[in-house]
């Protein structure tokens, strides 16, 4: 093989003293998809920070770019080393044009004033080579999630980059949005780009990798070549333990049979939901999957009150009832999960204590007002051992948690209410493998409790095997349902038939 | 940074020596932070002494910075618990002023003179929850609002004493504008303005540290969305965050008032709102909200205290005092940074 384009020798990292990256090594070669693998808290955004430069490694390790040894320090460290980082929360500019964030700090002038015209222009081959279907003019902020990731890619590109680092690109990404910039990816890949690709999800990296490094715990666990890629082998790197593979819900002949819990009929806000109904029963668990933009998160909304409706009714347990705030619908039961847990769930600066004990506090409050801080510290620290929270103690802020174990504070405070109805949105989103399975088998019980819960997914493999039922939205309607019998179960077929309108009219 | 926070706790789990030491700096790391900004107070205390030829830590001479320190003390309460949900309020010197001269004009009607108090306070409170309302149910920017009622209310505070200067030498309560508290008779005794800021001072630590109420000011002040998602009644806290402000600038009014036995509806409380936000961001409160102490607010109050009564005993001229007063604010926010680095939110 030809001589690597990255190279990374004994590269370590420590924090006060403790270790996030340990003396690993990483070779990536031009033209190759290299899949980089772990667990939240492996070491992969510490390594991926020392690319970029915005951590500076401990001495004693080299990394060497097309063989020649260099330093890549501050923010444009790694630009002008001819990597570049696609963050999972991506970081462009909503309020400028797709052509200025492309030109970002770079911008072209002319005797002092931007060069506007100059710089669309400048944009539009690469746009063109990628197949984008809006134009350089287009303000970020009207552009879909994989449009965004299209401009991300275009400005890596545009600093001719010859590394592309991508950080779960596909998380807010709906399923033919993924297929399209897998196949995006594939170009590059032939025009010489090395690609480091990190990801939590399987099939992707069985779909993308030539080849899959692991890292676990801030230590190099190794590397496989494409011929010896397989799940089991790649989930044991991991978690240094044997994974019972994915989870897979049995039919289950007495799903849905439980008496109706909520009932929603008629959902509509006037824009992304038209006229949404659907029940949830007792001790089921209902999925919601459907394109990206199909309108699944704003009627999750509608139905806790978090955002205005203009048409429909709830009924709960059969009786009818208004909710216009998510303070009302915790009050009679009914909890939701964000998907988007840093901006509308945790409070990141605040502890896991209070984190958990948010909604409750009321209720357990001495006098109407005081804290019951005995009762908060016990609520917390059976949140801890029952959801198996990994964290120093219960009062350290959550915002220094790992993606899953900040997921399960959420989830913790939410079950601290001992809802009847629990909305999930994403609810393994940015989770890794172990805290995963942890999650599924957490709603699993809720519902043989007798919880009536709603999964909104975009993770296809995880609706079929957690749901005993699947409603499909698209473009703001139910269009239709998949449900799990006994001889035939749910297929991604089937969904994203309904999804993407393709199914066969006699279905 | 996720990655390494969680890296710390698996870490923390495995109890290595490596990582008891490192949990042992982390802890030293946090009480410095808890510490905040007193050892500087401490410093300028200790300078000070030795510049002014110990004139510094005299009985009287403390007596006077506590009670320098005490209406800004009050304030700055107000001010730290609107700062901790994100917001601004100027106009707490315009509502001190307001206050002041409400009390003033109802401590002249004979009958009805030992009312005055609550009208200041009640006066104060009444402006600060019209902001409140302004900023939560119209939606409208903290700065904005609370610079307009700036404007506004100094204009009523000079409306209501027909733009002169109201006197009143027989004030009720006039102790707790000059009178001291004894602790041990003929020994120690501390200013009632003082006795007032302290309490002041433990009641906020008890609101915000120990009820649901300030549990929910550190979260609106933290995550506004998430907050509202997760049921707090943002609208709520917010008015009751500004009303709290304006209550406080109301008794900050009663106080100037009892020790001056006069208001000027121009002339009181102009810019006491700089002070008052200086002391919270010297106490290390987060200027976008949901990170910060009343402890600290306390020490900045003191901090300003202490560079005034300093300046003066070491004999700077009026004109340098505003530089320097200036430079030392700056040079410790910076220092504070400076400290935080690595351990603030990423």
């Amino acid at each position: 093989m030809n001589e690597p384009i990255l190279e990374m020798r004994g590269v370590s990292k420590s924090f006060f003293g403790i270790k996030a990256l340990c003396a690993v090594d990483l070779t990536v070669y031009a033209g190759e998809i290299h899949a980089l693998m772990g667990e939240n808290g492996a070491g992969k955004s510490t390594l991926m920070k020392i690319l970029s430069g915005a951590y500076r490694p401990d001495p004693g390790g080299e990394i060497r770019i097309e063989g020649k040894p260099v330093r890549i320090e501050g923010p444009l460290g790694g630009r002008a080393a001819g990597i570049s980082i696609i963050y999972q929360e991506l970081s462009l500019a909503p309020n400028l044009s797709v052509a200025e964030n492309i030109y970002l700090g770079r911008e072209m002038s002319r005797s002092g004033l931007l060069a506007r015209g100059a710089m669309r222009e400048g944009v539009g081959p690469i746009l063109q080579r990628l197949g984008a279907d809006f134009l350089p003019s287009t303000l970020v902020a009207h552009l879909s999630m994989g449009q965004r990731q299209l401009v991300e890619i275009a400005r890596a590109l545009h600093v001719r980059s010859k590394i592309l680092i991508m950080d779960e690109p596909t998380t807010a990404l709906s399923a033919g949005e993924s297929e399209r910039l897998f196949t995006l990816i594939r170009q590059l890949r032939a025009e010489g780009l090395a690609i480091i690709y990190i990801s939590h999800r399987m099939d992707e990296v069985y779909a993308l990798g030539d080849r899959v490094t692991v890292l676990r715990d801030g230590r190099l666990v190794g590397s496989l070549d494409k011929q010896d890629i397989r799940a089991d082998a790649i989930v044991r790197m991991m978690v240094g333990r044997d994974v019972s593979s994915f989870y897979k819900k049995d039919h289950d002949p007495g799903a849905g049979k439980g008496h109706p819990v909520l009932t929603a009929s008629d959902m509509s806000d006037g824009r992304r939901v038209k006229g949404c109904s659907l029940t949830v029963h007792a001790g089921e668990v209902v999925g919601l999957a459907g394109l990206i933009g199909a309108g699944r998160t704003e009627l999750a909304h509608l139905i806790v009150g978090a955002a205005p409706k203009i048409s429909g009714r709830l009924e709960l347990e059969g009786q009818p009832i208004d909710i216009r705030t998510p303070g009302e619908a915790l009050a009679a039961g009914i909890a939701y999960l964000t998907e988007d847990r840093k901006a509308l769930g945790l409070f990141l600066d605040m502890s896991c204590l209070d984190n958990i004990n948010l909604a409750v506090l009321g209720r357990d409050a001495k006098l109407g007002w005081f804290l019951d801080r005995d009762k908060a510290r016990e609520r917390a620290d059976r949140a801890f051992a029952g959801l198996s929270i990994r964290a120093a103690n219960v009062s350290v802020p959550a915002g220094g948690l790992s993606g899953g174990n900040q997921q399960k504070v959420l989830l913790s405070r939410l079950l601290a209410i001992a809802p009847k109805v629990l909305i999930l949105d994403e609810p393994t989103r940015g989770v890794d493998v172990g805290a995963k399975s942890e999650i599924y088998s957490i709603i699993d019980n809720l519902a043989k409790a007798g919880t009536a819960i709603l999964v909104i997914s975009s993770d296809l493999p995880e609706i079929i095997g957690i749901c005993d039922r699947v409603l499909v939205m698209r473009s703001g309607h139910i269009a239709g349902e998949v449900r799990r019998t006994e001889t035939a179960p749910l297929t991604q077929e089937d969904i994203m038939a309904l999804a993407t309108g393709t199914e066969h009219l006699d279905a | 940074m996720p990655d390494n926070g969680s890296t710390q706790a698996n870490a923390a789990t495995a109890n290595s020596p490596a990582v008891a030491e490192a949990t042992k700096r982390q802890r030293i790391r946090l009480m410095i932070r808890a510490a905040g900004m007193l050892p500087v107070l401490l410093l300028l205390c200790i300078g000070f002494h030795y510049m002014s030829e110990g004139r510094f830590f005299t009985g009287q001479n403390l007596g006077i910075v506590l009670q320098q320190a005490a209406v800004n003390t009050v304030l700055a309460a107000g001010m730290t618990f609107v700062i901790l949900t994100g917001g601004i309020d100027l106009s707490v010197g315009s509502i001190l002023a307001a206050s002041a001269m409400a009390g003033l004009t109802m401590s002249k009607l004979s009958e009805l003179s030992a009312l005055w108090l609550p009208v200041a306070v009640l006066t104060g409170l009444g402006f600060g929850v019209v902001n409140g309302a302004l900023i939560a149910l119209l939606r409208l920017p903290p700065f904005i609002v609370t610079l307009g009622s700036l404007t506004a209310v100094r204009g009523l505070a000079r409306l209501l004493g027909a733009d002169t200067t109201v006197f009143n030498p027989s004030i009720p309560y006039a102790f707790i504008g000059n009178g001291s508290l004894t602790l041990i008779p003929g020994v120690a005794s501390i200013p009632w303005l003082s006795v007032i800021a302290l309490l002041v001072i433990l009641a906020s630590w008890l609101v915000l540290r120990r009820t649901v109420l300030g549990v929910h000011i550190y979260a609106v002040g933290g995550n506004e969305s998430a907050a509202r998602l997760a049921g707090i009644k943002v609208w709520a806290v917010l008015i009751f965050v500004y009303g709290v402000s304006g209550l406080l600038a109301g008794l900050g009014g009663a106080m100037q008032a009892a020790r001056l036995y006069a208001a000027n509806g121009l002339q009181l409380g102009q810019s006491y709102e700089l002070d008052a936000i200086t002391a919270v961001i010297l106490g290390g409160t987060s200027f976008v909200g949901g990170i910060g102490s009343i402890w600290g607010t306390l020490v900045g109050a003191l901090i300003i205290a202490v560079l005034s009564n300093g300046l003066i005993l070491t004999g700077v001229s009026d004109i340098w005092q505003y530089v320097i007063k200036g430079l030392v604010i700056i040079g410790a926010v910076a220092l504070d940074r400076y400290r935080l680095q690595g351990s603030a939110r990423t």
